[in-house]
């Protein structure tokens, strides 16, 4: 089953290195990454997905758990939340073939962000499903480029999930 | 107020000391360092000299309240540190250059690591401007350590530094102990700031549990009192929160045999009589016997670790498991437990202590002395007269004090040492037990012999692991470190030689080293008296001539040559399929 973990860490060089050699080391396997500041500037939050059964993450969790910059995790997996991801395509779009494009991307509530001599760069944002969907809509007509950042997610409802003060997940 | 911080305060009381100390005093980096530490209540550092550590060898030479020894190969020092810690429980402290100075240490860090052992490393670096730009004796090793070290700080600014020591400290001696790196760069040992202890630390991520819920211990007790064959295995754990004492008043109290791993060795005094001595791959019969039969297995301080369980699924299969741990990420690790209680081991056995009544168990005693005088360690005569390693090892108990310490390097020697070396007290016996590491024995003991310079230290050592570390030698008669060297020399390593004997029809590949040299001269180069001995007979006289003699001595036992480690289980089998019982 995939897991996505919340990882609230110390905004400081060599966390990351930190928390990527810890996977490889110990052979768990990340699906995705994503990484950024908090509205504490000092503090960054990792989403984390990974792969494994019930064993495999509770080890993930408490070595992540171990490591001195991880300041608090929690497995959001089984929580109700808001998920997303932001994909960019550079799609071939020969003059004849964009109207039938152009309608896809409307349908996917995508964007269209650049259009060169014979391709378009579409983003769109949403959860992993639709970012699925769209990457097969379009496939057809030539990908010619592919970019994702990963997914972030967040818990719905008044829970919050950063702030160095808030209690930690126990184990 | 220097003299008031000392290695026995508690962490709040130094903080409470520090409070504006040396506020308004501007020092250099190096200068800090040194003030750091003496703070910190050191008194040795372990360190080689070179290029980006100029600076901090400066303040070294002004410093009058910490000693400083030079081995004679940095992964000497980075072992005397580790041994100066197991030996004494504070945190050991090496120091060296960038680069290969700095590459020298790793595997004295990964020993110190896997079995979580206080440890300060003091790395120089190549000044900030010059990182990443491969500059001379430029190595990443904060980078390099990362998977070996509890934590790791590479200061780029000196307004950083004193934070970053005294972090160092708190992590590295706190929670489950480990090894943390501090990589000073050149330019900051040279910059100047204000000296700033913080008696505070701002460590969100760094929690320590607290010990044992009501819930857990409630439990605990429950499943003691209704146990009828329990066992206690006991680990290193418990030598680092000093449980010892808990653990044996606990052990007699509820009459519960004890198997101590090779990193508990000493917790249970090996002469106790609740004492099953070590489990596991050469383990004894009867310790492996009461794992298997037990129906409470009471784990306090270990990790499970593959050496002690065998095939995890037959592991202790018909008991119920309990684990003491401080360390979360260790519970189900490796086996599946039913209950975890975590935290300090002496806070939990405390608990323990007070929670339950006394107890007897003479059928469960009874059935364990029978196992006990039906597979007892044994070894046989040599018909050629030769010496026996056994005999040469067990013959090392009549020399030794309450409070000596025996080293034992890697190899068959170290497993012949946990064996039948006799240690009475938790300290008292020092080997690289996670990372098995060869050439550990005898700088570790140079270690150990510094910091408890009145007590019998006595290195263990093979030919092979001897020779990976033997430029130590200069040490030891430099500083006149009167450790009893105890080479036991078969001209082989031994313990692959026997995985090959047993395993691999007798092709001995590349495993013969008995092209010397010769150990008696060689000693004798670096004025350190040596001798020979080749016949039963002359074991004890030689031993008692080494302890008398006031300086270091190698004792060349020149033993037969291809003796096997037995009872012997081997690897990925279950500890009750046991080879020479």
């Amino acid at each position: 089953m995939k897991h996505t973990l919340a990882v609230l860490v110390e905004n400081r060089p060599g966390v990351l290195t930190r928390i990527a050699g810890l996977f490889a080391r110990r052979g768990y396997n990340i699906e995705s990454l994503a990484v950024g500041e908090t509205e504490d500037p000092t503090v960054s939050r990792m989403t984390i997905v990974v792969e494994g059964d019930e064993k495999v993450i509770e080890q993930v969790t408490k070595q992540l758990h171990k490591l001195v910059d991880v300041i608090k995790l929690s497995d959001i997996s089984n929580e109700e939340n808001v998920d997303r991801e932001l994909i960019l395509i550079k799609v071939n779009a020969e003059p004849q073939v964009r109207a039938e494009i152009m309608q896809i991307v409307d349908i996917f509530r995508a964007r269209i962000v650049d259009i060169g001599r014979n391709t378009l760069i579409i983003e769109a944002t949403g959860d992993s499903g639709k970012i699925k969907a769209i990457e097969t809509s379009l496939k057809p007509f030539g990908i010619r480029e592919l970019v994702r950042t990963g997914k972030i997610a967040m818990v719905r409802g008044p829970k919050v999930k950063n702030g160095k003060n808030n209690k930690s997940l126990s184990f | 107020m220097k003299e008031e911080l000392g290695k026995n305060m508690e962490v709040k009381q130094i903080g409470d000391c520090l409070k504006n100390y040396g506020k308004g005093e501007v020092l250099t980096g190096a200068e800090i360092l040194l003030r750091a530490l003496e703070l910190e209540g050191v008194d040795t550092i372990f360190g080689y000299p070179g290029g980006t550590v100029l600076h901090i060898y400066d303040a070294i030479y002004k410093c009058r309240t910490i000693r400083h020894i030079l081995p004679r190969h940095e992964q000497g020092g980075a072992h005397a540190a580790d041994g100066y810690a197991r030996s004494t429980g504070r945190p050991g402290v090496v120091l060296a250059t960038s680069g290969p100075g700095a590459t020298n240490l790793v595997t004295g860090i990964a020993t110190a690591y896997m079995d979580s052992v206080p440890m300060i490393v003091i790395t120089g670096q190549v000044s900030v401007p010059a990182i990443g730009r491969d500059s001379f004796q430029e190595a990443d090793i904060t980078g390099i350590t990362l998977p070996i070290t509890k934590y790791g700080y590479l200061v780029k600014d000196v307004r950083d530094l004193a934070r970053s020591i005294r972090e160092a400290f708190y992590i590295a001696t706190t929670g489950r102990p480990g090894p943390v790196i501090i990589d000073i760069p050149k330019d900051v040992t040279l910059a100047e700031t204000e000296f700033y202890y913080p008696p505070a630390y701002n460590l969100p991520g760094y929690k320590l549990r607290p010990n044992g819920i009501e819930k857990e211990l409630l439990e605990t007790v429950e499943l003691l009192n209704k146990a009828k064959r329990p066992v206690l295995y006991a680990g290193g754990g418990v030598i680092s929160s000093q449980a010892e004492k808990l653990l044996t008043e606990l052990a007699e109290k509820l009459d519960i045999p004890v198997t101590c791993t090779l990193m508990g060795k000493g917790a249970v005094p090996d002469t106790h009589p609740l004492s099953l001595g070590m489990p596991g791959m050469h383990g004894t019969v009867y310790a492996n016997y009461a794992l298997t039969e037990c129906d409470l297995l009471l784990a306090v301080g270990v990790r499970f670790d593959d050496r002690v369980t065998g095939n995890v699924k037959t592991f202790a299969a018909n008991a119920k498991k309990v684990h003491i741990e401080i360390d979360p990420a260790e519970v189900n690790k490796n086996v599946a437990v039913d209950l975890a209680v975590l935290g300090d081991a002496k806070e939990i056995l405390s608990e323990l202590l007070s929670r339950t009544q006394e107890q007897k168990r003479p059928q469960w005693l009874a059935q364990i002395d029978e196992w006990k005088n039906q597979y007892p360690l044994k070894f046989g005569q040599s018909d050629n007269g030769a010496l026996k390693p056994q005999f040469v090892i067990s013959s090392i108990n009549k020399i030794l004090e309450d409070n000596s310490i025996v080293v034992a390097d890697t190899g068959q020697h170290q497993m012949w040492s946990a064996q039948y070396i006799k240690t009475t007290r938790a300290r008292g016996f020092l080997t690289s037990g996670g990372l098995g590491a060869m050439g550990y024995g005898f700088p570790a003991a140079i270690g150990a012999q510094v910091a408890n310079p009145d007590a019998l230290v006595v290195a263990v050592v093979g030919d092979g692991g001897f020779q990976m570390n033997l430029q130590e030698l200069a040490t030891a008669a430099n500083y006149n470190l009167p450790v009893k060297v105890c080479l036991i020399n078969n001209g082989y390593l031994g313990m692959v030689r026997q995985w090959q004997d047993l395993f691999l029809e007798k092709r001995y590949s590349h495993t013969d080293i008995n092209s010397g040299p010769d150990f008696v001269k060689l000693t004798g180069a670096y004025g350190i008296k040596a001798m020979r001995v080749q016949r039963p007979e002359e074991v004890l006289p030689a031993l008692e001539e080494a302890k008398n003699t006031k300086g270091p001595v190698v004792i060349d036992f020149v033993v037969e040559k291809e003796e096997n480690v037995f009872p012997m289980v081997p690897a990925g089998k279950s500890i009750f399929e046991i080879l020479g019982r």
